[in-house]
């Protein structure tokens, strides 16, 4: 268990440090400064203070020495587009509300993929499974951009019953999250129905109805269990695409979160806000696929974590 | 072995010798299958055709890439041109999806979309087919230490955003289709590698792979003629379940404003354009691209799910 920790703590340090290789490559790579896209027009004098102020004018390597420090210490320094605030304010205030959204999503779509999964395991061939799978086939194949302005169009302008945008009250939160939550939903409704199929027909599933034990029992204590292993194997995945998810979805919706700040850095030229939130979205992501990997064998007692192989 | 007092013996010797016959079969035939022997394909095909939704989505599929390919002689109007008069109109019958704001049938901007979602997918699946293929081919059959170091490099590029690559990649390199399809492929062919490796994995230690060997076929040689023909059917499947998923990155891609630039047209950018349009009411611009992705999203997904049935019939529900 050790061994295997650290190996993949080992793993994890060395795809950030990739991931802050390749951006700060890739970043210098864009074509224009920080200061071109601006209107007013400095004078030279002006100019040089400020590259020199942002450490624009050394040479690459020391540029990215000065990046890879910022990095160890998590201190992104100001923002070059607004001077006033760090990257590290940007991302405490974008991060919450990111986080949040992304929280509930993951919760519902959990919990109703599981449900909708389980019932329709259940009533095998029946119209529950056949509606339900039905739905899970949609819900993969509708985008969820396009849900969301579908909801905006039919809730919003039409009906006026949810507010369109912004992420102020509950109300707000219900429309981006129902858009977010589709496609995984789906995705977990068609895993845990196959798996439970499968499970099903095991034999201790037999011996527990000869036990007698009450048809709920042995569906939530004997099988559910065992037919979960293969949801908790995605859910690394899972939130990855929803993270990546928030970035579209923070659009349309007009909600304040990380995914703003990173498009817009990105047209800005703002290299200190471009980097931290790279590297802040990678290492999160980075470390959820680790946390579900811990669970994962905590979960089921037979995969052994410092075993090799057998991804 | 004796049987004493068996009662039949002497029942047979009863029955008089001219009630038996010759029977007149060529004992060379024995052997043979009454049926014609199917090969895997075959068979394949013959279960994917019970299966009505896949057959559907099959037949969709074949008619949008034909719909694709003639988009010029299905319409009569210009993808970028259009008469500022019709701006904006209603599904008629002169314009059967309606018009832009600036006056393009949106009929004729569909089929221009459609190739370019298709070509995405398509050229997205390929690539990531052949590096699949050959990476993970040489790592489940090399085992080991290379493995061990190839699987490595995977894990590291596994934890990369894909997202943030390929956004920083499309604003780097300005955004084309070329751009889309090497970004969408730059971490797209991690799963087939890992599916050809477990598969390569589990087929190498097989008997035919050992003769193979013993009569000195180069590892090239194994991997191709012996391991990967094998390995087909999960990688098929892998193969149309990836063209969704990359329609809908350059949708994504597209819907963000970073994908196909104006005057082109893919469905992406034609639901970005129809977002602001269904303020005003407009909801064609946005319902038929949208209806379009998603149907073709559909089609290829209830088509993989079929051919996954297919292969593996022991998966069948």
């Amino acid at each position: 268990m050790a061994i295997y920790l650290i190996r993949r703590f080992l793993i994890m340090i060395a795809t950030i440090f990739v991931i802050a290789t390749l951006t700060f490559i890739l970043m210098h790579s864009i074509p224009g400064n920080p200061f071109t896209t601006q209107d007013r027009s400095t004078s030279e004098a002006v100019q040089e203070n400020l590259n020199a102020h942002y450490h624009l004018d050394e040479p690459m390597l020391i540029q990215y020495g000065i990046w890879l420090k910022s990095l160890m210490t998590f201190d992104f320094g100001p923002s070059i587009k607004q001077p006033t605030e760090t990257v590290n304010d940007l991302l405490s205030r974008g991060f919450p509300i990111s986080a949040e959204l992304g929280m509930w999503t993951i919760t519902i779509a959990l919990l109703s993929g599981i449900t909708l999964g389980v019932l329709a395991a259940l009533k095998h061939n029946g119209i529950i499974d056949y509606i339900a799978m039905t739905l899970a086939v949609l819900g993969i194949s509708v985008p969820n951009f396009i849900l969301a302005t579908l909801l905006i169009q039919q809730l919003a302008v039409n009906l006026q019953l949810l507010p369109a945008a912004t992420w102020s009250s509950p109300m707000h939160m219900i429309m981006p999250i129902i858009a977010l939550a589709t496609g995984p939903t789906a995705i977990i409704a068609r895993l845990t129905r196959s798996s439970m199929l499968e499970v099903l027909t095991q034999d201790y599933i037999k011996t527990a109805r000869a036990k007698g034990l009450s048809p709920a029992k042995i569906v939530i204590k004997h099988a559910l269990r065992n037919a979960l292993m293969p949801v908790v194997t995605i859910l690394g995945t899972l939130v990855a695409a929803i993270l990546t998810g928030t970035f579209v979805i923070e659009r349309i919706f007009a909600i304040p979160g990380m995914g703003k700040y990173f498009v817009e850095s990105i047209n800005n030229r703002d290299y200190p806000v471009i980097m931290g939130t790279t590297v802040f979205y990678s290492a999160f992501l980075i470390f959820m696929l680790f946390l579900v990997d811990v669970v994962y064998s905590i979960l089921d007692p037979r995969i052994k974590l410092h075993k090799k192989g057998g991804s | 072995m004796e049987y004493p007092n068996r009662p039949t013996e002497t029942a047979v010797q009863q029955i008089p010798d001219d009630w038996f016959q010759p029977i007149e079969k060529d004992l060379n035939k024995a052997e043979e299958v009454a049926r014609p022997s199917l090969s895997f394909y075959k068979d394949a095909w013959i279960r994917l055709k019970k299966n009505r939704l896949a057959v559907t989505g099959l037949f969709f599929l074949i008619v949008l890439i034909l719909a694709a390919i003639l988009a010029p002689i299905l319409s009569p109007y210009s993808i970028s041109e259009g008469a500022l008069r019709n701006q904006n109109l209603a599904p008629t019958a002169s314009h059967w999806f309606g018009t832009d704001s600036l006056g393009r049938d949106v009929f004729t901007r569909l089929w221009y979309g459609a190739r370019v979602s298709l070509f995405v997918g398509i050229a997205a699946a390929l690539i990531d087919f052949f590096i699949g293929i050959i990476y993970g081919g040489i790592a489940g059959y090399k085992g080991g230490r290379t493995d061990s170091a190839m699987m490595r490099i995977i894990e590291v590029l596994y934890g990369l955003p894909h997202l943030l690559v390929v956004i920083l990649l499309l604003v780097v390199m300005g955004p084309s289709l070329f751009t889309i399809i090497i970004a969408l492929t730059i971490t797209g062919w991690i799963g087939m590698a890992r599916i050809v490796r477990g598969q390569v994995m589990q087929l190498r230690n097989y008997e035919y792979v050992l003769a193979s060997k013993t009569l000195g076929a180069s590892t090239a040689r194994i991997i191709r003629r012996n391991l990967l023909p094998n390995t087909m059917g999960p990688i098929i499947v892998q193969i149309t379940l990836t063209v969704p998923s990359a329609i809908f990155a350059e949708a994504f891609l597209s819907f963000l404003g970073l994908g196909i630039q104006a005057p082109n047209a893919s469905w992406g950018s034609m639901a970005n354009d129809g977002l602001s349009a269904i303020l005003s009411g407009d909801w064609w611009l946005l319902f038929f691209p949208a209806l379009f992705i998603s149907l073709t999203m559909f089609a290829f997904n209830v088509l993989g799910d079929g051919l996954r049935d297919a292969f593996d019939p022991k998966l069948r529900r």
